[in-house]
């Protein structure tokens, strides 16, 4: 069990990370001209509201007592409330999570099925038509805005031809799953030409490896050397290389979100920015910092454990 | 990286992603000239209009000519992706070979900012950065400056704790040269071809998300032409009228394509793999 040490001494190594993301998310408040209880309440703020604000944020005391005050608050759980919604910004992320995490998983799954098929036909006809066909597509995709891309599937899957719906969340799973096939879709498109391209050149090399050669020469059909040992070989650095894509993916949800109504932790961000709600902006580029920190460390996890040679 | 292999493979891969770029430059210069109307131009009694002779990518619901516009967002756009990697590719280097060459407690240092700012989803600590320095462009090269730098420091910094351990390093010290002599005329322009070509990958990164920010309203705004900008103006449209989203949508994407062919080409021409 030595080998999964590293989940007892990593977390360790995030500690001045999570340290460093929680100075740069208070700076970033702290950084906006003006009074900062003012800022943080908005322009119609009462009296009393702000007094408060003050007394819980320390806002008359040093800065790096405010920073105190902050982490304080921060260990409670209380991150200030939104000016918009009127309640705390913890209660009010955590509402928006499902629709976020949805996307981004079915997202993920999505694209690697577009991904995996793609891959293994342009990496066996490796120099062929096929092959260039697929490569030129796949660089030609990594340059669509997905802001774009999403009006254009809505134009083509949604209302030229009916079938998903424009916008907005459903109520029941099925309703929900049939709202997250578009923006879904989107994002997926997006990340599978990033996997495509990685997988592709994995496939290439352990298809010319010693495991294949070894494999072809005890008389396996060429089909059997490929799905029993270059795809799962060539399959392990995807989990990396998807958590390594987390931030990058994270941002296209925040894009998609806000185009397709989807009401996630993307879209409340950029509500938020519109309307100033400055504790929901810190509450949210926090929650998302942290997430992509754990994301990369259960990554790991599940690399050890899907490949017995990895130590970490 | 070997002049070697650069003679066998010789410069012409670079070809189409250039052609598309310079394409992409003319356009950008000659804009007022072949700009058939003025991009802000609006005529009530041309709104909407698909395209046509007279204007042949159509008209948006202010009659002005997509054409025309998409013309002049390109110099826009491709501002937009030149200067938001000219300096993150600048101080990136800087910062990187600084922390791989001299090591110890600097290095730890950056590396741990590096940490830091990869930790948080590149898009959400650009539009953070934005909210405090208001929306407009020139929050929007700030904001790429003060984020896209950690990418070209880590690549720089990898490629000079390998270079700094070579023999002609050592020679070059033995020699006694200046570390800063060592450092800048010797080790980095062996170390930055990674650089370079992730510069292009990098291009279209910063074209999809100065469009992205734009489109969100955080960044150029309007009636300033740009294509993020265009589609989301448009986007209240586009069942009625298509043409408007289409063309500055595919303008991004062939700018893109024109990045990532060059980025591919260069990759191949120099030896060095992403």
């Amino acid at each position: 069990m030595h080998r999964y040490r590293f989940i007892l001494t990593r977390p360790l190594q995030f500690l001045p990370v999570i340290f460093g993301v929680s100075i740069v998310t208070f700076v970033l408040v702290r950084l906006i001209p003006g009074d900062p209880a003012r800022v943080l309440l908005g322009a119609r703020a009462t009296p009393t509201a702000l007094a408060n604000v003050r007394a819980q944020f320390g806002l008359d005391e040093p800065l790096w007592l405010q920073y105190l005050y902050f982490l304080r608050n921060l260990a409670h759980g209380e991150m200030g409330k939104s000016i918009t919604y009127k309640i705390d910004v913890l209660p009010l992320i955590l509402t928006r999570i499902e629709p976020t995490l949805a996307l981004v998983a079915s997202s993920v799954l999505l694209s690697v099925t577009i991904a995996v098929p793609l891959a293994a036909l342009a990496a066996r006809n490796n120099g062929g038509i096929v092959d260039h066909v697929i490569r030129t597509v796949t660089t030609f995709g990594i340059g669509f805005p997905q802001f774009w891309l999403s009006l254009m599937l809505i134009l083509l899957l949604a209302v030229a031809i009916p079938l998903f719906p424009v916008s907005g969340y459903g109520g029941d799973i099925v309703d929900k799953l049939m709202h997250l096939a578009l923006p879904s879709l989107t994002v997926a498109l997006s990340l599978s030409t990033v996997l495509l391209r990685s997988l592709r050149s994995a496939m290439i090399d352990w298809l010319k490896s010693d495991v294949a050669t070894a494999a072809r020469a005890r008389g396996m059909p060429e089909s059997i050397v490929f799905w029993r040992h270059v795809l799962p070989n060539a399959l392990a650095p995807t989990i990396n290389l998807l958590a390594v894509n987390m931030g990058w993916l994270i941002g296209g949800t925040v894009v998609v979100e806000s185009v397709f109504a989807l009401p996630g932790l993307g879209q409340l961000l950029v509500r938020a920015i519109f309307s100033r709600d400055y504790m929901v902006i810190q509450g949210i580029a926090m929650a998302f910092a942290c997430a992509t920190v754990l994301i990369n460390f259960l990554a790991d996890i599940a690399t050890v454990a899907a490949d017995p040679r990895v130590r970490l | 990286m070997t002049t070697s292999s650069s003679a066998r493979i010789g410069l012409r891969p670079l070809a189409p992603g250039l052609v598309i770029l310079a394409a992409f430059l003319l356009v950008a210069i000659l804009a007022p000239v072949i700009a058939p109307y003025d991009p802000v131009l609006q005529d009530p009694l041309a709104r909407l209009q698909p395209p046509s002779l007279a204007h042949i990518f159509g008209t948006d619901n202010f009659g002005r000519d997509i054409f025309s516009r998409v013309l002049h967002a390109c110099r826009v756009d491709l501002q937009m992706a030149i200067i938001g990697v000219v300096f993150p590719f600048l101080i990136g280097t800087v910062v990187g070979s600084l922390a791989g060459f001299f090591g110890g407690i600097i290095d730890l240092c950056v590396m741990r900012l590096i940490d830091i700012v990869l930790a948080f989803p590149f898009l959400v600590l650009m539009l953070s950065i934005i909210v405090i320095l208001g929306q407009g462009l020139t929050s929007f090269y700030v904001a790429m400056a003060l984020v896209g730098w950690v990418s070209y420091a880590r690549l720089i910094r990898a490629q000079i704790l390998v270079l700094k351990t070579t023999d002609y390093a050592m020679a070059a010290t033995s020699l006694g040269f200046s570390k800063m002599r060592i450092l800048f005329k010797h080790l980095l322009p062996n170390a930055v071809a990674g650089s370079l070509v992730f510069s292009m990958s990098d291009a279209v990164l910063v074209l999809l998300s100065g469009a992205a920010i734009s489109y969100l309203g955080l960044g150029v705004q309007p009636p300033t032409a740009e294509w993020g900008v265009m589609v989301a103006e448009a986007q209240g449209f586009v069942t009625q009228a298509w043409w408007i989203t289409l063309f500055p949508g595919l303008s991004i994407v062939l700018l893109a394509f024109g990045f990532s062919l060059l980025g591919d080409a260069m990759g191949e021409v120099m030896g060095v793999h992403e």
